[in-house]
């Protein structure tokens, strides 16, 4: 067993700028970063999928409560930015494209637009947040009588609270979001990607795509459940 | 030793280690070095330990007289306070965030974990984490019990509620960046021909508890996020009053907090199979069942949670489903017995300190299982779950079993992390000591929770005094087990004889770098050409 | 050494995005029919088809690992374990005793 210990040569690759010491190359090193990526992503998944199982049960459990609620809900803004956080992953997908190829001002371009589209999504979420507060439909801290359906005005509470709940903690990813995709417009700016170091880029992309995927799931179900009941 | 190219001289042969190759507070504090770290973890954990510890002798001491002698009030504070700060602050990292931080680098020949600095922020977050529950704890404690069930903790507590649940909280993102290192370490950073059937028994076992670090905690982050808003805002979510359920709230805490007591245990079980396999000069038995019962009881810990729910309104169908669940996992804990056994059968084995507390573990694990299985009898359960017996059903898990494996790992590794040797006659004397300790401690218990005396009483029927007054006798002779070990691994930092590569004649890449190790391991990336726990038949002690 | 990673093609990516609006179109518009408990499967299946498309193309999981692909199912499985036993509780809390030809015992209670 003596024997085991063999050395091998250890030349850095000649462009390796950023690899770290502990790896021994280059692609090691990008399949750690994406496999730690994916599997924060399920960390993720769980995390929200703990108020998906609670809206399950109580989706289930008051069903007429939650559907009187969708006329407080204003399809027009949760189908709109439904639509701008689309386009934000479709730039956040020509991002990667471009540091992949190098192409230095199309990444920067598409970045700035990535943030931009963030930035509408918070701002409609705003003025949503604005319209419920001003009705009354904050549970906990501003309840109102619930006049359009007042017979519910017990457990619409809920499903309030877990709209604020689960929207809030998706704008909450999104504002993480817009603080990474900024650090990456400075290293963008200072040429730092190319095609041959762009992680950074891709792996906040997958961040980026993941808080999309939550929103498509969440419009339904909070915005589109129980018209015409 | 020389290390390849890294700014440290190319001296041969100086006696350059992790350990004294910087010095100052700034080269621990911000070190990325894994072996580092988890000897952060181990001087903060033991720290805990010790707190944690000490509520304990406090009840204990409460339980000596039938009326009590302390108030209920600080009496549910003292028990809930050992909870929280044993099971989220000890047994959680215990194991996980020190040896196997320090060892699963070594044991697959790789340099360090995937993720250096993402590992140091696991330890800030740890000690966050700490300072935000001791501020609890100064602040007069928390009493809800360790669980925090809705609504004690939402509407009737005036404890320190929240800052308890946020320590555990940020000590929880801790805990979920550990176990991502570790899976991805063990994915992508082995060495030419560590294939996955020549991984040792430690890494397998804490790849799983990896896997359940990962997959449950962020759900018990949700669920005491939730408790925060209704404790906050009284936004309804667990509040029957408007419609809500308390039992989704111990449905979200146990998802969590069943797998966790195996991220309690596992880790303690790839302990015992590196011990028992180095004690007994033998090829462990039965390898790939040993693997993957590991990863048997990783995917099983999610589908047996509601054992914890059968007193409470949840449907007697599901609590059916559960308790058959929940039989189920006794058998790859069972196949991990039967295998340490049968790699003792025929084996030479020598009675070293770890092996006394390997052997400990299983005896006392055994016990614990069983008793397991009577709780997982839906029935059963009824009659004893609110009583000791429960009590000292987990505790001889947790502390016969993992505590016991920590400590077994921890002489086992001693060498190794801090290059001396404890002292062989108090080490035998302490295992000693603590295995009887222990057993004084929580076997009445289990006598006491048949009779009936319901948990988390700080009073209790005359009867029962004599039992409860030998349980603290137990316990201050397992404290004084616990401060003895203390004293002497200390005393070894600086008196202990030094020792060699690999003191034990054990197996293993780690035995086969020097103590303590350079700062990158190995001063090149090792081929692996053989399987693990290689015990020749001819006993072959490489010194 | 340069990296080998296959880029995707920009008509590609517009494609997804393309189809991701349409998705989000039709299920804004199919929730205003009235399908009674159909409305959710059809609103989640649409949900899902979305998220497919995401991960599959701008995740690049189309281009990624075994490993990667069996991380991204257990994620889902769990998610899954998780919401259906504990959905699985409530839907049966209120199913009651009804004896059954083979029962040694009749319902008692009265109720039923
Ligand atoms: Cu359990």
């Amino acid at each position: 067993m003596a024997e085991t210990i063999v050395p091998v040569s250890h030349e850095p690759p000649a462009e390796a700028t950023h690899l770290r010491h502990h790896f021994a190359t280059e692609e090691q090193q990008m399949d750690a970063s994406t496999l730690g990526m994916w599997t924060f992503l399920i960390t993720e998944v769980l995390f929200f999928g703990g108020m998906f199982a609670g809206y399950a049960v109580y989706r289930n459990l008051y069903p007429a409560a939650f559907a009187s609620s969708s006329q407080y809900m204003n399809v027009v803004l949760g189908g709109t930015n439904t639509a701008v956080l689309i386009c934000s992953s479709l730039t956040m997908a020509l991002a990667v494209r471009a540091a992949q190829l190098s192409k230095q001002r199309d990444l920067i371009l598409f970045l700035i637009l990535t943030m931009i589209f963030g930035t509408i999504f918070l701002v409609i979420k705003g003025f949503e947040y604005h319209d419920k507060w001003v009705e009354g439909l904050v549970p906990g801290l501003h309840w109102g009588s619930y006049p359009e359906a007042p017979q519910f005005a017990h457990n619409a509470q809920i499903l309030f609270f877990l709209y604020f709940c689960m929207t809030g903690m998706h704008a909450l990813h999104m504002i993480i979001g817009l603080g990474l995709l900024s650090f990456l417009l400075i290293q963008a700016y200072r040429r730092v990607f190319h095609a041959n170091y762009f992680a950074p880029v891709e792996m906040i992309g997958l961040y980026w795509h993941f808080v999309d995927i939550v929103w498509i799931f969440l419009f339904p179900l909070l915005y589109l459940i129980g018209h015409r009941r | 030793m020389a290390t390849i190219a890294h700014g440290t001289p190319e001296t041969v042969a100086t006696e350059v280690n992790y350990l004294n190759v910087e010095h100052g507070w700034k080269s621990w504090l911000f070190t990325t070095d894994h072996k580092r770290i988890a000897v952060l973890y181990i001087i903060s954990i033991t720290l805990m330990f010790f707190v944690g510890g000490a509520m304990a002798v406090g009840f204990r001491v409460n339980l000596l007289e039938p009326q009590g002698i302390f108030s209920a009030e600080t009496y549910n504070r003292l028990f809930s306070m050992h909870g929280i700060i044993m099971v989220f602050f000890f047994l959680v990292p215990s194991i996980p965030a020190t040896l196997a931080n320090f060892l699963i680098p070594i044991m697959i020949g790789a340099k360090d974990l995937a993720f250096p600095r993402v590992n140091l922020l696991s330890w800030y977050l740890y000690v966050a984490g700490a300072v935000l529950t001791m501020y609890a704890v100064f602040r007069g404690g928390v009493d809800t019990g360790w669980t925090f069930y809705v609504p004690y903790s939402s509407t009737y507590s005036n404890s320190y509620v929240l800052a308890a649940a946020f320590g555990v909280f940020t000590a929880g993102f801790s805990s979920i960046l550990t176990g991502l290192n570790f899976i991805v370490t063990v994915h992508k950073m082995r060495a030419p021909g560590m294939t996955w059937s020549r991984l040792p028994l430690f890494v397998w076992s804490n790849y799983a508890t990896g896997l359940i670090q990962v997959l449950g905690t962020p759900v018990l982050a949700i669920t005491l996020l939730l408790l925060a808003f209704e404790r906050i805002a009284h936004v309804g979510i667990f509040d029957p009053a408007i419609g809500g359920d308390p039992i989704l709230f111990q449905h979200l805490f146990w998802f969590y907090s069943h797998p966790a007591v195996y991220i309690m245990i596992l880790p303690g079980m790839g302990v015992i199979s590196e011990i028992v396999s180095c004690f007994s000069h033998k090829r462990i038995f039965g390898y790939n069942f040993v693997a993957f019962s590991s990863m048997a009881i990783a995917v099983l810990s999610f589908v047996v949670w509601g054992h914890h729910l059968f007193i409470t309104g949840q449907s007697v169908y599901t609590a059916l489903a559960f308790s058959i669940l929940s039989f189920l996992v006794a058998v790859p804990s069972a196949i991990k017995v039967f295998n340490w056994t049968a790699t003792m059968h025929k084996g030479s084995v020598s009675f070293d300190t770890p092996m006394l507390y390997a052997l400990g573990f299983i005896g006392l694990f055994t016990i614990g299982g069983l008793t397991g299985l009577y709780l997982a009898t839906l029935a059963v359960d009824v009659a004893t779950h609110g009583t000791y017996f429960v009590v000292a059903h987990f505790h001889y898990v947790m502390v016969g079993g993992m505590v016991m494996a920590y400590m077994g790992g921890l002489h086992y590794w001693w060498p190794k992390i801090t290059g001396r040797m404890y002292s062989e006659a108090w080490s035998k004397f302490a295992a000693l000591i603590i295995f009887v300790g222990f057993n004084l401690t929580f076997f009445p218990q289990f006598i006491l929770g048949y009779m009936g005396m319901p948990r988390r009483y700080h009073a209790y029927p005359p009867e029962f005094q004599m039992l409860n007054v030998l349980s603290t006798a137990g316990a201050s002779i397992l404290g004084v087990g616990y401060i003895i070990p203390f004293v002497y691994m200390l005393w070894s930092l600086k008196y202990g004889p030094k020792a060699g590569k690999n003191p034990w004649g054990a197996s293993g890449l780690e035995w086969k770098i020097p103590s303590p190790p350079t700062t990158y391991n190995f001063d090149d990336t090792p081929i692996i050409t053989e399987e693990a726990y290689n015990y020749g038949p001819v006993e072959e002690v490489i010194g | 050494m340069s990296m080998h990673v296959p880029i995707p093609k920009v008509s590609t990516l517009v494609g997804v995005w393309a189809a991701l609006i349409v998705l989000t179109g039709t299920t804004s518009a199919v929730s205003y029919v009235e399908l009674g408990e159909w409305n959710i499967v059809v609103a989640l299946l649409i949900a899902f088809m979305k998220a497919s498309l995401v991960v599959w193309v701008f995740m690049a999981i189309r281009h990624s690992t075994t490993l990667t692909r069996l991380f991204c199912i257990a994620g889902l499985l769990w998610l899954g374990i998780m919401i259906v036993i504990t959905f699985g509780d409530y839907s049966t809390r209120n199913w009651t005793y009804q004896a059954q030809p083979w029962s040694h015992t009749k319902a008692v209670g009265g109720s039923h």
